[in-house]
């Protein structure tokens, strides 16, 4: 049953690519922003917190019109990237991960925020009477206690990454090779005539990767929880 | 030499204490809901007090009028809390060590085999807290705090969160602690018979104020 034709393998590969890839480059920032809204106060922290969550609220197709009229060729930022720094998002696989990456950031920021939030401050506080810098704290106590949050912030990143359809396909098309990852090869075989055995088999390989991703996270959650309670 | 003067209004609660040590073991010794842990707060410097001044021998540590503050991570002042705050996901030996790799001095074999030795904590290194009881973890507490070297050890009711018999087991490390370190310290508790036990000195407060400063005899 896994006799697929190499453009549907391209498919597999091209969305794991895209999806490992879209929540590791998505991750340092989705640290630093949950961090800011969970232990800081600076003005328009709410607004912030608002736009993280839009891609959340908005129809993805609306998500990937705003980046395709922001960062497109012909549009304003995405012109200014290519002509300086050779960054271009429209119709490459860089803005699928980018596409991915914004639609996953809400269930990557919300995961982090609230592993952050239930670290007790008393051992940060012990931590600062220890010697350690605001900077070490951070690293030494803060992240290692966050690490359940941001193993499951990565894999419901990873996940919503690999089921991203609508932002992906408005905002960088549906290429075979380029942009076309499982959801997208699933909608145009299930377009053609006689399509849907090829589909089928695609859906059970979009399965299988979504269980796995969830019973592998399921197992660190485990493993990082029992090391937090100091067993 | 410890020199205290510090105001603060906490809710209901006037903070206005002024006391001095010159070394040995200060009691900050009244009821609950006095001020003592926030005196101690704001000597470690994770308070910030109103109005006063801070200084340890010749080093101020904070002074509202001369815009002085340092932050706890400078002080050099160690700090015992009432629930151990250990570090959940180090090992005790990590514990101990962390104040050392923090405030980057070097390993002192001879000096960590002492204090491990002192509060006979060597075989429970490997463990983690987790799998520590609370008279285990409060003596490893001692040990890290005493194993940053600092030059002044804050007490918070170290004993509060101990039952009758784990108290009597662990007033003795605190004698030999004591005894042995020579280091100054303030002893925060409620306890009478824990500080004629421990305190060289007894600063008596009661409602945020000072009201009697002398020997265990005020006790």
């Amino acid at each position: 049953m896994f006799d697929l034709s190499p453009e549907e393998w391209t498919a597999v590969a091209l969305s794991l690519r895209i999806a490992v890839v879209s929540t590791i480059v998505s991750l340092p920032f989705g640290i630093a922003i949950a961090y800011l809204l969970a232990r800081t106060n600076f003005w328009g922290k709410s607004l912030l917190d608002a736009v993280v969550h839009l891609p959340l609220v908005l129809p993805p197709v609306v998500t990937g019109y705003l980046l395709l009229i922001t960062l497109g060729r012909r549009a304003p930022v995405g012109a200014f990237l290519a002509d300086n720094f050779g960054i271009v998002f429209s119709f490459r696989w860089t803005g699928a991960v980018l596409a991915c990456g914004v639609m996953a950031f809400p269930l990557l920021v919300r995961a982090i925020r609230l592993s952050i939030e239930a670290v007790d401050g008393k051992l940060e506080q012990a931590a600062a009477t220890l010697g350690a810098r605001p900077v070490l704290v951070f690293f030494s106590i803060t992240l290692p206690l966050t690490l359940p949050g941001i193993i499951a912030g990565m894999v419901l990143a990873f996940a919503r990454a690999l089921g991203e359809f609508g932002a992906t396909i408005t905002f960088v098309s549906n290429i075979p090779g380029e942009t076309q990852t499982i959801s997208a090869a699933i909608y145009t075989l299930t377009q053609v005539p006689g399509g849907d055995a090829a589909a089928l088999k695609l859906v059970i390989i979009a399965i299988i990767i979504s269980l796995a991703a969830l019973m592998m996270s399921e197992w660190f959650a485990r493993r990082a929880a029992i090391r937090l309670r100091g067993e | 030499m410890l020199d205290v003067t510090v105001q603060k209004r906490l809710g209901e609660l006037a903070l206005d204490v002024s006391f001095t040590s010159e070394g040995g073991v200060t009691a900050l010794f009244g009821a609950s809901g006095t001020g003592k842990t926030s005196v101690i707060n704001m000597i470690a410097g994770l308070i910030e007090p109103d109005r006063g001044r801070i200084a340890l021998d010749d080093t101020v540590l904070f002074d509202d009028a001369a815009g002085i503050n340092v932050p706890a991570w400078r002080r050099g002042v160690g700090v015992v809390f009432q629930e151990s705050r250990l570090f959940p996901h180090f090992t005790v030996k990590h514990n101990l060590d962390y104040g050392r790799w923090m405030r980057r001095l070097k390993a002192d074999a001879k000096t960590f085999a002492h204090v491990v030795e002192l509060l006979d904590i060597g075989p429970l290194l490997a463990r983690r807290p987790g799998r520590l009881s609370g008279g285990e973890r409060q003596r490893v507490a001692f040990g890290r705090a005493l194993l940053m070297q600092p030059r002044l050890l804050l007490l918070d009711e170290p004993l509060a969160s101990l039952d009758a018999t784990r108290k009597q087991e662990i007033l003795p490390y605190l004698e030999r602690l004591r005894d042995d370190a020579r280091v100054p310290m303030i002893y925060v508790s409620h306890d009478a018979s824990e500080v004629k036990r421990i305190a060289t000195r007894v600063v008596r407060l009661d409602a945020g104020k000072v009201v009697a400063e002398g020997g265990v005899e005020l006790v």
